[in-house]
């Protein structure tokens, strides 16, 4: 039994069947990231002045992988039209050329970009404590040039205060040993105990928070450049160049704190809706990759399907060729609003 | 086509179905074969049904005697739902559903009767079904797509069974799952942080979704790519356009809220806020989130596809109305093409509605009075389906046979659902009738004597041509006039309590109001007798569903005497459907033409060559 129409098109409607199946997805999938990008604008308009965060990402980087997710779209066309010019070699070429850029722009995400973020510190300072952090906040300089006012603090962690008198010792030197990290006595407070080391990550934070009777007093955070010099008029707007954290350290108290993670989901609706997007984006991106690399491998299916019917494959390479095109239209919106705006 | 070529096909379709021979697992559970899936569909999806019903039964004996154990199975229930669902009552008789039992049972029963009773189905089942078979085609576009749809719907009912049994019990947050109630819920210590009603549901959805969206980009790339010869686009039966406009309505309404479950999940396993409010505090204390999130957001996106749902539901209902009406009447339906247009405006003006559900969140009266305007523009379309199909009665020499019983009780009772609903469009009313019994009988209406009476006389109009057996007449006369009766004891009341004031959902029936809804709260055991009499009246037909299969009066190919093309197969149908090459020479429903030999004239019969004024014969591709 043989479904008609599977590599020839149908005359009047002019199209093979998968050709028809794929616009009909990639009208869901338009309407699936259609439903997360709306989302993004309701948050975003909604958001307090100032909650939502500007240049938290590493543009140059987000710009390198959009200019190798386009030429991947390009060499997945050079594919498509060497496989209906009959050129098994060129098209490998093309295909792997492809199949490369997409594994580059996953390896260059969830290896450097996702990674970076997590290490990263944020805390958002409550509304009536924001005047006692006016030396990293700069909302005076801001208020003079009608800016929106700045609430949280940000960087890397150093160091973090903690009262441990009423912990169980024990649980706590476990855990210092197993996180590679020292304590010692505060100089000013012989009550309270300091906490660093190499791994001092947001997560392991909130981790050593939940052994019993640890109460976190303060963080000590090597701050970003726009908290460490909040009224130089570089930092009025977000950076093109990414710069990391400064050596000048801040001082956080805990009970000052509204809300405070590392740039994870939960930071706030923003970086919530970057990483939900991204990483359905990402998923798409390796099902691409998938499935681009399955028309190349010399398997049933694959290429080897050039020997027996030639226009077939030819056809499934336009169809995976669409839905990467869709990926790469989903990441020319993700570019600007997430990095740029 | 010349005779040589017909018969060559002919031989090519008989020796291609003499040599298949999947074996058990490919021909009964991974089947890709469309009849298959569409009978596996039908079957979960009546049990569902079945099982969302029994959660109302004991809803409703909780309503009608708040705090009284469910007699003789309430020992049963404890055990199977646990104790945070059933107590022991004063005396220690077991069987008290609880508070978080009711919420948990009133969720559990929208979500299963949509998602996982009637969608299935109404759409996925008979369209599997029957769709193929309509148009003539061999299968579905891709059958491997059907059955990963169907596997992806299976998945998604296991984790909605499986989330009655967790601790805490199945979600409880209505089946709307409005945040932030749906955030909090089941999150603690004693819960999962997996294994919870409310993160089984979200993650149950969203495999349901994926199948539903894999099966409409299946339906719409068979009726658009695989019409037989012949089958032009207006000379498609009525439920295959119903079937189409509806897969148009799940492709591109059911993604944001795919989207929308996706951050619930995040929500509730990774802490985001997509969904909570700035200082939200629960129980007295502040909560983990950041804030900054928006529990309108999730309204927006929720009924931005359970709005088309409700088209959705009930489409496929009138398809198969429209059907049997036709094959009934004995002449062709009135207006189809008018039919055609309306189904379309309709499914477009769908998109266009869904705040209506959301007057009460203070959107501001510009915007409310646009959705006041659609809504009352959608009424339009519906009224052309109804009317249509009212006026197809006109002047017909009805066979009330089974399927027809039904399908003439559909159009008084979708009509009551329907006008019922033209209030509740304006704002100022829908305000004081919003959460009230008034909108559960208004959407009740449409989908259970409306919907559920088309999918059954669905299911006694097309259980021949899957069985080869006719259902048995006295069981279903008897099935019939018991639920028309007793549905309508369960319905028409809720509309004097809704309009007395009573909310949808107060857990003992709204004693804890008596005096304000004194003159309504007896309705209560009114409603609640008639819906154990309305489960009784299912016996007969589960018996005959049953029985008929093995012990039913041999089907002809024919049985109705109908003339769309599904009837032009063998009964079964064998694989690959059809045993002749298919070419279609007129419309769905030529019934009664003047001067045909016989009172109807199938689509596939070649018009007679010495008649002046036959059809023109179809161009070798279809035209188009």
């Amino acid at each position: 039994m043989q479904i008609p129409h599977e590599v020839t098109a149908r005359p009047d409607t002019g199209l093979y069947n998968a050709k028809l199946g794929i616009w009909l997805f990639l009208a869901s999938e338009v309407m699936l990231f259609g439903g997360l990008f709306s989302a993004y604008i309701f948050l975003r308009m909604g958001a307090e002045d100032g909650y939502w965060p500007h240049g938290l990402l590493n543009v140059p980087v987000g710009a390198a992988n959009t200019v190798v997710l386009i030429l991947s779209s390009v060499t997945v066309v050079l594919a498509w039209a060497s496989l209906k010019m009959r050129k098994f070699s060129q098209y490998k070429l093309w295909m792997g050329i492809s199949i490369l850029c997409g594994a580059l722009f996953l390896i260059v995400k969830l290896a450097y970009e996702w990674p970076q973020k997590f290490e990263h510190f944020g805390a958002f300072i409550k509304k009536d404590a924001i005047a006692k952090y006016e030396p990293y906040l700069g909302n005076a300089h801001l208020k003079e040039k009608k800016l929106a006012p700045r609430v949280e603090i940000s960087g890397h962690l150093h160091e973090v205060e903690i009262d441990a008198t009423a912990a169980d010792k024990e649980k706590l030197d476990v855990f210092l040993k197993e996180h590679d990290l020292t304590s010692a006595p505060d100089a000013h407070d012989a009550k309270l105990q300091l906490v660093k080391g190499h791994h001092l990550t947001p997560g392991v934070v909130e981790h050593l928070e939940k052994v019993p009777g640890v109460k976190l007093i303060a963080f000590e955070v090597a701050l970003d450049p726009v908290n460490a010099d909040p009224t130089n008029p570089e930092s009025d707007k977000p950076h093109f160049w990414y710069k990391g954290a400064t050596e000048k350290i801040g001082k956080i108290q805990r009970q000052d704190v509204e809300s405070w993670s590392a740039f994870a989901p939960k930071h706030s609706p923003y970086f919530a809706v970057y990483f939900t997007i991204t990483g359905l984006h990402g998923l798409h991106v390796l099902a691409g990759v998938l499935i681009m690399l399955y028309f190349w491998l010399p398997i049933e299916g694959g290429a080897n399907m050039f020997k027996r019917n030639p226009e077939h494959l030819a056809n499934r390479v336009e169809v995976v060729g669409l839905f990467w095109h869709f990926v790469d239209l989903v990441w020319i919106f993700v570019f600007p609003i997430f990095y740029l705006l | 086509m010349s005779t040589a070529a017909l018969t060559h096909a002919h031989d090519a379709l008989a020796h291609d179905d003499h040599h298949y021979d999947p074996g058990f697992w490919r021909k009964w559970v991974f089947s890709t074969d469309h009849k298959m899936i569409g009978v596996q569909y039908g079957v979960t999806g009546l049990a569902f049904l079945m099982f969302g019903f029994c959660l109302m039964m004991v809803m409703r004996w909780q309503l009608a005697h708040p705090g009284e154990a469910v007699p003789y199975i309430g020992g049963l229930l404890r055990t199977l739902f646990g104790s945070s669902a059933f107590q022991s009552d004063a005396k220690g008789i077991p069987g008290v559903l609880t508070a978080n039992g009711y919420n948990s049972f009133g969720a559990m029963h929208g979500t299963i009767m949509v998602f996982f009773g009637i969608v299935p189905v109404a759409f996925a089942a008979f369209g599997n079904f029957v769709v193929p078979l309509q148009i003539g085609a061999i299968d579905m576009t891709f059958p491997r797509i059907n059955m990963a749809s169907f596997w992806c719907f299976f998945i998604s009912c296991i984790f909605m069974l499986v989330s009655f049994v967790v601790p805490g019990g199945a979600a409880k947050s209505g089946w709307t799952s409005y945040p932030p109630l749906s955030g909090i819920a089941d999150l603690g210590p004693l819960n999962h942080v997996f294994m919870n009603g409310q993160t089984l549901w979200v993650t149950g959805m969203v495999f349901n979704i994926t199948a539903s969206l894999l099966g409409s980009v299946n339906f719409i790339a068979t009726i658009i790519q695989l019409r037989a010869p012949g089958m032009t686009w207006m000379r498609l039966p009525f439920f295959v356009w119903a079937q189409f406009v509806t897969a148009f309505l799940l492709l591109l309404a059911f993604p944001p809220l795919e989207a929308a479950g996706v951050m619930q999940l995040m929500d509730r396993a990774f802490d985001t806020s997509f969904f909570m409010p700035t200082g939200l505090i629960v129980n007295g204390a502040t909560t983990q989130w950041s804030g900054g999130g928006s529990p309108i957001l999730w309204q927006h996106l929720f009924w931005f596809l359970a709005h088309p749902e409700v088209y959705v539901l009930i489409l496929p209902g009138i398809g198969m109305v429209a059907e049997i009406i036709a094959n009934n009447t004995r002449k062709p339906l009135y207006g189809y093409k008018a039919m055609v247009g309306a189904i379309f405006v309709l499914g477009f003006l769908s998109f266009v509605v869904w705040a209506h559900h959301m007057y009460m969140t203070g959107m501001g009266a510009k915007v409310s009075a646009f959705f006041q305007v659609t809504t009352v523009m959608i009424s339009v379309p519906s009224v052309i389906l109804v009317t249509a199909l009212m006026l197809s009665l006109w002047g017909g020499s009805i066979r009330f046979t089974m399927p027809m019983l039904f399908a003439t009780a559909f159009l008084p009772m979708f009509g009551i659902g329907g006008l019922t609903g033209i209030p509740l469009a304006f704002n100022a009313v829908d305000l004081y009738l919003h959460d009230t019994y008034y909108v559960i009988g208004h959407f009740h209406y449409v989908v259970a004597p409306g919907t559920i009476f088309a999918i059954f006389a669905g299911v006694y109009y097309w259980y021949p041509k899957a069985t080869g057996r006719m259902l048995n007449e006295f069981l279903g006369r008897m099935h019939f006039w018991g639920s028309l009766i007793f549905i309508n004891g369960i319905f028409f009341p809720m509309f004097l309590q809704g309009m007395a004031g009573v909310h949808r959902r107060w857990y003992d029936g709204g004693a804890a109001y008596e005096q304000i809804i004194k003159p309504v709260i007896h309705w209560n055991n009114f409603m609640s007798v008639s819906a154990f009499l309305l489960g009784l009246a299912q016996i007969p037909f589960i018996i005959n569903f049953c029985w008929s299969i093995w012990y039913g009066r041999k089907a002809s190919d024919n049985p109705w005497d109908s003339t769309t093309v599904e009837w032009d197969t063998p009964t079964p149908p064998p694989h690959g459907n059809f045993t002749k090459e298919i070419t279609v020479y007129r419309g769905p429903y030529e019934y009664s033409v003047p001067g045909a030999d016989k009172d109807f004239t199938p689509q596939t019969e070649a018009p007679k060559a010495d008649k002046p004024h036959s059809p023109t014969p179809p161009a070798a591709a279809p035209a188009h």
